[in-house]
């Protein structure tokens, strides 16, 4: 008689918010604290299921604010424990100091942040701003295309931030509705084999090592503070190789290998669209009717966008001759995008770069359409045949 | 039949009240639940603001985040719909750079009371002039059901599937302690008591409070067994309150659990901020 127990547990049809839930349960961290807002809310709210059911060990807290969320996660993190959370918007926006505190005290926190617009003026639905508003905050910051995607970057974000060479925060970004409240068919890894890749947490400092007692967040004057941050930047830069490794034993384990960034019929391309998380979904689809009239066209997806992967950028875009950044965010009169000002950067030393031109996109959940991507592709040829970009950036469907 | 008729009595005719003229008709239909309270609330807010007499431009009403927060954008006043829990600190700088204006803050008791606790306590502190509603449902409903700050031990929410185990705040006696003038709680099952509050509450000059037990069938009600809005308005609202004058002839024993109904703090004799402001900056120019 066949076992059919495990093909039960490995494919499911889930939204992303009850697959980033149920990442966390297998994951049983030892602190969640949390706060409730759109999209992210039903990932907390399925996770207190588990917690309600005796599914988990972990203590869950329901404080009365993000920022509350975020400050009782760097205690629990910083006694000792593996924290984790969950948040949107506003609610990133809300834990911006404590963001900075959890990595410059190189704290392995975990967070789900599916994507949301900042108000003004109020809008619940997908962008990018803030995710891209925290960059600079000093967490490694991992986006998702789909369900599946997002779900395994959640048990990598733990192997990432809790291995000695980084002790730095993940946040695993997914875009709100688009992502998190899609059903999607996803194949699943197994309880034990969640447990047994991320491991268990054995904090190097804990703050309730009373034998050796240690000290966080002290004062540090001119003598010592830029110490520190050197330190830190250099370990956010070399946590690249970590995503690499955890990224290849991923696909070891589980058959579906991730690396720093993506790429779709991007060798022989003429053209690139980069652009980030389910988007790229979109695009592909314009690829495949654009290749079928025989157009050379193609796609690059960073996953990793903090550290961002500057020489594999490089590399994957040799040979191009036009590309076009698609930023979900605007850097309010910035040169460009977030997503445009880094890889026009990355480019810059490379010898016959492609041309680059940089356009804001569905922002506030505008949808995204292949309809759009195809006028991009468009506008790339005529790049190519001039030779000159009519302008540089621009918002695009507004 | 008698030829010499009896002068006709004079008869009270009841008009119906026109609310339209202070709605943003093309905002409806208003995106609360069958069955909420809080249109209950703003209907009593429209008729206590009418029998003030407050033009609708010098009215500015200031709301955070959530269901009640909704409040404004269906009103015909200046309106700030603003970030989640800081409407009292919005207002604060509103009423400071134009003091004339009447500010009215609508929150709940997630946005008054978890989140923008903080800026609740010292609005009350302060004893600017300004009216707060707590539209209070025990409940955060916008983001599905979870429980909030005024939870009552032991009710069922999304997050407290054994029951809640936080002692809830007592809204009153938090925002009397912290300085407010006025304070009062309501009810949307006492809807003419209602109006009259708010009324009272809008005409005192100082801080005012008014928490408004309300319901949220949808959540709360479906998740502690009150199976309909009336239902939850008659076991929360009607038995589960006492008015203050009732209360007077009543032993502690009697009044039980319930919660006192009806204004519970007047105080006419603390200054206004805004008044203590004008006299400090007229004392340091040397005037």
């Amino acid at each position: 008689m066949a076992d059919n127990t495990a093909s039960k547990t490995k494919n499911s049809a889930l939204t992303g918010n009850s697959a980033m839930a149920l990442a966390m349960k297998q994951i049983d961290p030892d602190v969640c604290a949390v706060y409730p807002i759109t999209p992210s809310t039903t990932v907390i709210e399925e996770f207190s299921s588990y917690v309600a059911d005796g599914a988990v060990e972990t203590e869950f807290v329901t404080v009365e604010s993000e920022h509350s969320a975020m400050s009782a996660c760097i205690g629990a993190s910083a006694a000792g424990g593996r924290a984790m959370t969950a948040t949107s918007s506003q609610g990133l926006a809300l834990m911006w100091e404590m963001l900075y505190i959890a990595s410059g005290m190189r704290l392995p926190i975990i967070m789900t942040t599916v994507n949301r617009a900042l108000a003004a003026p109020i809008n619940i639905h997908c962008d990018h701003s803030d995710s891209m508003g925290a960059r600079d905050s000093g967490w490694i910051q991992l986006y998702s295309e789909t369900v599946q995607e997002a779900y395994d970057n959640l048990f990598q974000a733990v192997k990432i931030a809790e291995d000695e060479r980084v002790l730095l925060p993940v946040m695993v970004c997914l875009d709100g509705f688009i992502t998190s409240h899609a059903i999607e068919v996803l194949s699943l890894i197994t309880d034990d084999e969640a447990k047994d890749f991320v491991g268990d947490y054995t904090a190097k400092h804990p703050l309730l090592d009373t034998d050796n007692p240690a000290s966080m967040g002290a004062l540090a004057l001119p003598d010592t503070y830029m110490d520190f941050k050197h330190v830190q930047s250099d370990a956010i830069a070399a946590s690249k190789e970590v995503v690499i490794e955890v990224g290849k034993e991923f696909g070891k384990r589980f058959g579906r290998e991730y690396g720093l960034i993506d790429t779709y019929q991007l060798e022989d391309a003429d053209v690139a669209i980069v652009i980030l998380n389910s988007a790229a979904g979109t695009t592909r689809v314009a690829i495949d009717e654009l290749r079928a009239k025989g157009l050379k066209v193609g796609l690059l997806k960073p996953r990793l966008f903090r550290p961002f992967p500057h020489a594999e950028m490089v590399e994957a875009l040799k040979g191009v001759k036009a590309v076009c950044v698609l930023d979900r965010a605007d850097s309010f009169s910035g040169f460009g995008g977030p997503l445009f000002n880094e890889v026009r950067s990355a480019l810059y030393d490379m010898e016959d770069r492609p041309k680059i031109m940089g356009r804001i996109y569905g922002l506030g959940g505008k949808d995204y359409t292949t309809e759009n991507a195809v006028a991009i592709y468009e506008a790339l040829f005529d790049v190519v045949k001039t030779g000159k970009i009519d302008t540089l950036n621009d918002y695009m469907g507004s | 039949m008698s030829t010499d008729a009896k002068p006709a009595k004079k008869q009270k005719l009841s008009v119906p009240f026109d609310y339209s003229k202070y709605l943003r008709k093309d905002k409806l239909p208003h995106i609360w639940c069958p069955g909420c309270g809080h249109g209950i609330i703003l209907k009593a807010l429209l008729r206590a603001v009418d029998k003030v007499g407050l033009e609708k431009d010098d009215i500015c009403m200031v709301s955070g985040i959530g269901c009640s927060s909704r409040t404004p954008g269906y009103v015909d006043f200046n309106t700030l719909h603003t970030l989640h829990g800081r409407a009292p600190s919005f207002a604060t700088g509103i009423k400071l750079t134009n003091p004339e204006l009447n500010v009215i803050v609508t929150t709940g008791d997630g946005d008054a009371l978890a989140i923008g606790g903080n800026h609740f306590i010292h609005t009350c502190r302060r004893n600017i002039d300004m009216t707060i509603l707590v539209y209070s449902n025990a409940i955060y409903g916008m983001t599905g059901g979870q429980f909030s700050p005024t939870t009552p031990i032991g009710s069922f929410t999304h997050t407290s599937s054994y029951g809640a185990m936080e002692p809830p705040f007592d809204t009153c006696e938090m925002a009397k302690a912290a300085g407010a003038t006025f304070v009062a709680r309501a009810t949307s099952y006492h809807v003419q008591d209602l109006e009259k509050t708010l009324k009272a509450a809008i005409e005192h000059k100082g801080t005012s409070v008014v928490e408004i037990l309300d319901e949220c069938p949808v959540y709360f009600g479906r998740l502690n067994k009150m199976r309909s809005a009336s239902q939850m308005m008659e076991k929360i609202e009607k038995e589960g309150t006492v008015s203050v004058k009732q209360a007077e002839n009543l032993s502690p024993e009697e009044i039980g659990g319930r919660l006192l109904r009806g204004i519970l703090h007047h105080d006419t004799e603390t200054a206004e901020y805004c008044d203590q402001y004008a006299a400090l900056t007229e004392r340091a120019q040397g005037k």
